[in-house]
Formats: structure tokens, C-alpha cells, sequence
């Protein structure tokens, strides 16, 4: 998901690194010890740290914009309240995931700058759009749902700030998930057409779900170095499968019906087969082809240029008295 | 004076949990001097209760140990087993010590 590594087919290119102190580094790894912002560490590993981190970040703030959408309209000040809570903490966990970046050498203003310009990534999945209140259940019952899927391995992630940070974010999830489940539920509970447009958002947000895990393994040429390195500790199938073993009683519960017409219960597996997800969509909407891609991009620039003004200002202020300060001293 | 690229200084935030606890380390914002530093650092930490106190530094200003010096500042302590309780041999019968 926001983890999953976005970055196109490529293989890491290979650094010439003194092979002493890389042993060294990989045996560290090896036996789950954390390593820190000033340890020596290859320059590979500060590569795909930073990417993996910042496209994390950027997920959680371009996160913000679908649900952002419904808070004026959510139907009732219970929901308004859980949704404004809800969409501050996505603020927080991109600033806790900026800052953790920040410790490899990055500047906040360099990873802005790559989002805007469209050359980081951030998950797909907030490239569709919000149509109706029930997507807003959807988003945290599935979204978020597997956001922890993903994110819970990772507190125990190789690189200290980036662990740290998860534990943070883990412990907030939660309630973003159940305040989503809550949603469906008394939607799935009310009128027919309450009903209707529940299954609906499940319909639309199941499938798009699936592709957070990332695309299949065979067609993830890093997945084998993040594993050793522990920046990735199980892989896409793998989560993937375990998102939907988990799911699919939580939607009959509740009586909803997951839209696919190939799941079914394996005995022998001990797991749900289910049917293909459309890595073709995928992969456009990879490349900015989602359904509000533009517009996603667009309110960000947009938030980024109004606010330049205010950043300068606040700057100018700090710098006037600090100067004074020292003038009167 | 105003380059418009400049971004606005980190500031490293520690949060005390509760009462009788030290202020633990949380992580960093970016604020253009020391109050909105504080305010960043509530919104950004204590969204939860998570604290009763903070406290916000420059992050320049900290100066930190190198970790290729570690064997040199803290191996020697490794030696100095008499350093613990457990160095030394009480007969049995002997109480509180
Ligand atoms: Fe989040
Ligand atoms: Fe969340």
C-alpha cells in the first residue's frame, strides 16, 4: 500500500560500497537490531528509505483530500467530529513520516517539491474519487483497514525514525477503522436505499483495495533486497491474501457482499481464493491516470501556493526579532 | 533575507508523558521561531493526552555523540564489571545489602 514500492519495474541500481562495512551493516540487519540516522548504512538502503518514506508521507497527505471532501456534509456533528479527528491524524502521520525522512539527508521542501512536481508517487488509491457519504465508511473500514495490514510489520522496521513513526501511526489507526466499519454498519442496517448505497462504496472501493498491497510478487524486482534489509517484512501476496481472509467475514457481517464472483472458501488452504485484480488499472493510475488524479495534484499545488506567502511572512517575522533580540542584548 | 526557498528551522520536540517522568524525545516540526514550535509540536504529539509538558529545541543546537566513537565512549565501561551489585559475593545469611 502506501509502503509498496511505486517507484516502476527497475532493479536497484548497485553502489560500489566498502564490502567491510556493508557485512557489517547486513549482519546488524540480520539480527534485528535498529539502525540510526548517523550509523553507516549503504547508500541503496538511504535511497529506498527515503523513497519509500516520503511516498508514505505524501500517501497520508494526498489521503487527506477524499475524505476532506465530506466534512461539511457529513450527516450528523458524531460524524463530523470522528471525521475532522480522522483526517488531523492523516495530517500527523505525514509530518511524523517527513520527519522521519528528514533524518537521511532529505529536506521537507526537496520531498514537497517532488510531489508537486509529480515526480514522487503516493498510493493509487486516492486517485478515485469520494461520491457518496458511504465511500467515507469504505475509506476507513478498507482503506485504513489495509494501511494497518501493512503497517503493523513495519514497526519493527530496520531504520529507527521509520519504525518509531509506525508505532505512532499504528496506534491510531485503529479508531480510523472502526469509525469506518461504523459507517457501514448502520448504513447496511437502515433503508433499503442506505443499504444499497453502502454495498455500492464497497463495490467501488474493494478492488482498488486490493491493489494497495502493490503488484503481485513475481512482478516486484525489490521485494527480496527490502525483506533482507526488514524495510518490507512479508511480501504483496502475502498481505493481500491476509487482507481478504480478514475482510470478507467483516462484509457478511453486516451483510454486505464482496463483488467478486471468484471468491470462495479453500479448505485445504485454510483461505479465501479470490479472483484476479486489473494490474492494467493499476498501473495508469500508477502513472497518474486515476479518475482525480488531476484534481488531487491540483489542490495540493494550489494549497502549497496559497500558503507561500504566510510561510515567508513567519520567516521574516522570526528572523526581524531574533535580530533585535540580539541588537538589545 | 527573504529567499521564499528557505524553509522554516526543525525543532526537535520532547514531551513529558505524565508527572514524575522525564520529557522523552518524539520527533521534529518545522516552525519559524520557539512558539509556534510548541503549537506545532501539540498539534503534530499530544493529539491524545500524550503529555503535560513540552519542550522544543533548535535541532542545530544539539550536539550528539558520533557513533563511529561509540566503541571509544562506551566500550570501556565494559570491563568495569564492579560497577555492579552483582560483583560482589555476600555469604548467604547476610540481609539487607
Ligand atoms: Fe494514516
Ligand atoms: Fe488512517
Amino acid at each position: 500500500m502506501y509502503t509498496t514500492d511505486l517507484s516502476g519495474k527497475k532493479k536497484a541500481e548497485a553502489v560500489a560500497e566498502d564490502p567491510a562495512k556493508l557485512a557489517a551493516f547486513e549482519a546488524r540487519v540480520a539480527a534485528d537490531d535498529f539502525i540510526e540516522p548517523k550509523d553507516w548504512m549503504p547508500e541503496a538502503y538511504r535511497k529506498t528509505l527515503i523513497r519509500q518514506i516520503s511516498q508514505h508521507a505524501h500517501s497520508e497527505i494526498v489521503g487527506m483530500l477524499p475524505e476532506g471532501n465530506w466534512i461539511t456534509r457529513a450527516p450528523n456533528l458524531r460524524r463530523k467530529a470522528i471525521l475532522l479527528a480522522k483526517v488531523q491524524d492523516e495530517g500527523g502521520h505525514g509530518l511524523y513520516l517527513y520527519a522521519a525522512a528528514e533524518t537521511l539527508g532529505v529536506t521537507r521542501d526537496e520531498m514537497t517539491e517532488a510531489l508537486l512536481s509529480g515526480k514522487a508517487k503516493y498510493s493509487t488509491i486516492f486517485n478515485y474519487p469520494t461520491l457518496t457519504w458511504a465511500d467515507i465508511g469504505a475509506i476507513g473500514w478498507l482503506v485504513d483497514g489495509a494501511a494497518i495490514m501493512n503497517q503493523v510489520p513495519l514497526q519493527r522496521t530496520s531504520y529507527g525514525p521509520y519504525a518509531r513513526a509506525m508505532v505512532r501511526i499504528c496506534k491510531e489507526e485503529s479508531f480510523h477503522q472502526r469509525q469506518g466499519y461504523e459507517i457501514m454498519m448502520r448504513l447496511a442496517s437502515g433503508t433499503a436505499a442506505q443499504k444499497r448505497m453502502a454495498q455500492d462504496a464497497l463495490d467501488r472501493w474493494w478492488w482498488p483495495s486490493l491493489m494497495m498491497f502493490g503488484p503481485p510478487d513475481d512482478k516486484s524486482p525489490n521485494t527480496e533486497q527490502s525483506m533482507r534489509w526488514r524495510i518490507k517484512r512479508d511480501t504483496n501476496d502475502e498481505l493481500r491474501q491476509k487482507f481478504v481472509d480478514i475482510s470478507v467475514p467483516q462484509a457478511e457481517a453486516i451483510g454486505l457482499k464482496v463483488p467478486d464472483p471468484a471468491l470462495k472458501w479453500n479448505e485445504t488452504r485454510g483461505a479465501y481464493d479470490f479472483g484476479a485484480v486489473d494490474w492494467e488499472e493499476f498501473y495508469s493510475v500508477v502513472k497518474g491516470e486515476g479518475p482525480v488524479a488531476k484534481e488531487r495534484m491540483q489542490a495540493r499545488q494550489k494549497a502549497w501556493e496559497d500558503g507561500a506567502w504566510v510561510r515567508e511572512a513567519a520567516r521574516v517575522h522570526a528572523e526581524k526579532r531574533a535580530a533585535a533580540k540580539l541588537a538589545a542584548e | 533575507m527573504s529567499d521564499p526557498n528557505k524553509e522554516w528551522p526543525l525543532w526537535e520536540v520532547f514531551v513529558r508523558g505524565k508527572g514524575g517522568l522525564s520529557h522523552r524525545h518524539v520527533g521534529s516540526v518545522h516552525a519559524a521561531d520557539a512558539k509556534m514550535a510548541l503549537e506545532h509540536a501539540r498539534d503534530t504529539y499530544t493529539r491524545r493526552m500524550e503529555g503535560v509538558s513540552i519542550w522544543v529545541l533548535p535541532s542545530a543546537q544539539i550536539t550528539a555523540s558520533d557513533p563511529a566513537d561509540a566503541d571509544a565512549l562506551f566500550a570501556p565501561a565494559e570491563d568495569k564489571v564492579y560497577r555492579h551489585p552483582t560483583f560482589y559475593k555476600i555469604p548467604d545469611g547476610v540481609t539487607h545489602i
